[in-house]
């Protein structure tokens, strides 16, 4: 079962930030739920054979006040896939600091090493105001700004700066199949 | 398997104050919607008149037609006009929004953006250099979705143009109902139709929904094109 994490404040962003999401999973048949970070219980993560934690939108970043209720990340040891603000909230669980750099639109980015699938340059869809950067995690790819996709060095904790649910559906296909 | 309503599941609703960019079609009326059943108030629409006919941007009706949608639905409408060349419709659009901001205190733009990353992303860049959130329910949407969750909520649309092969004039005047998301599957299997559209083969105009207080009636209509582009231009009352 997938855990999908919304860190949406305003319900009404589900549609954009979360549907998506769950749209590439139901396409692949694949069984999860939805769950607002305030909600998370510890039965969900010990049925989660993976986490996906979505981004939400530029003018809603009140999940960085919330970065303690991320602590499970620590002890939780499948596989977390973070996007956009979900990646925001992986790096800041290890320190990292968060840096002001606004891309909105169609991009290309560079892989430096295969990521899911996807290796050198690729197009993908930008929405963000913050980036993060932690050396807890290595760069695995990266735009003219910032650092767009990120893996932890010892664990299964997997960073994208970028909404795959736009333009890399393969990517999350990728992440729950693998 | 899947909870349904999930993003309702105790979520804290917060109400705010919203625009919506409307052209009058199915998606910006549909994203209208769906902002209203999620407690929001729909502060004014927001319509805009490209002189353009290749309008990257914008693909609106004559002003007429969305001022009678407006009425029925009982929102203020802001109208811009713009001469369509690529910068200055978004100086235009900038200026439309930094009005509605001004005149209602919004605090947010709804858009029925589906797939066009041209026009989401020009529309993100402007509310936020204006400081307000951006609403696109529509965002990514699987397009057979689109037109069923528009028939199920009794959205009264026709098909007021078509500008791809094979879609002829019998296309015209079509009502979306199940008969022609029955077609449309099919034309999408053969041909690679975008069934909702959004791609540009078909334009549509919404004649009622749950928004308008009275359903409109086509007192005219005019039908011209050519191969497999056709325009059905409609007054009404």
């Amino acid at each position: 079962m997938i855990l999908l994490i919304k860190i949406c404040k305003i319900p009404f962003h589900y549609f954009e930030f979360v549907k998506p999401i769950e749209d590439v999973l139901k396409k692949l048949n694949i069984e999860f739920i939805t769950v607002h970070y305030n909600d998370l219980t510890s039965e969900m993560f010990s049925k989660a054979d993976r986490v996906i934690i979505s981004g939400t939108s530029l003018k809603d970043n009140s999940f960085l006040d919330d970065i303690y209720k991320f602590d499970w990340i620590k002890e939780f040891d499948k596989l977390v896939l973070g996007i956009c603000g979900g990646m925001h909230i992986l790096g800041l669980i290890y320190d990292g600091k968060l840096k002001e750099v606004k891309e909105i639109g169609l991009k290309t980015i560079n892989f430096n090493e295969e990521f899911f699938g996807f290796n050198g340059e690729t197009d993908v869809y930008e929405l963000h105001n913050l980036c993060v950067e932690s050396s807890e995690f290595d760069v695995i790819a990266i735009s003219e700004e910032c650092p767009q996709a990120i893996k932890h060095k010892h664990r299964l904790l997997y960073g994208v700066l970028f909404h795959p649910e736009v333009r890399n559906k393969k990517l999350i296909e990728r992440f729950v199949k693998c | 398997m899947y909870p349904a309503n999930v993003y309702l599941f105790k979520d804290i609703p917060i109400l705010m104050k919203l625009a919506v960019l409307f052209s009058g079609g199915k998606d910006s009326t549909f994203a209208a919607y769906l902002a209203r059943e999620h407690e929001h108030a729909i502060s004014c629409l927001i319509a805009i008149f490209s002189e353009n006919p290749e309008s990257y941007m914008f693909h609106t009706p004559s002003i007429s037609k969305v001022k009678k949608q407006a009425e029925s639905a009982n929102i203020p409408l802001i109208i811009q006009k713009t001469k369509g060349d690529k910068e200055i419709e978004l100086k235009d659009l900038n200026f439309a929004i930094q009005k509605a901001k001004d005149k209602y205190r919004i605090d947010g733009i709804v858009t029925g953006a589906v797939e066009s990353a041209y026009q989401a992303s020009r529309i993100q860049k402007i509310c936020y250099g204006l400081d307000l959130d951006c609403f696109n329910p529509l965002w990514q949407k699987d397009q057979f979705e689109l037109l069923k969750d528009l028939i199920e909520n009794n959205f009264e649309i026709i098909i007021t143009g078509v500008y791809a092969y094979p879609l002829d004039e019998t296309w015209l005047d079509r009502a979306i109902d199940k008969t022609f998301l029955d077609d449309t599957i099919m034309l999408h299997e053969i041909y690679k139709i975008n069934p909702a559209g959004e791609g540009g083969e078909f334009e549509t105009f919404v004649l009622n929904c749950p928004l308008f207080t009275r359903a409109l009636k086509i007192s005219d209509k005019k039908i011209y094109g050519k191969k497999n582009s056709w325009t059905m231009e409609i007054e009404v009352t």
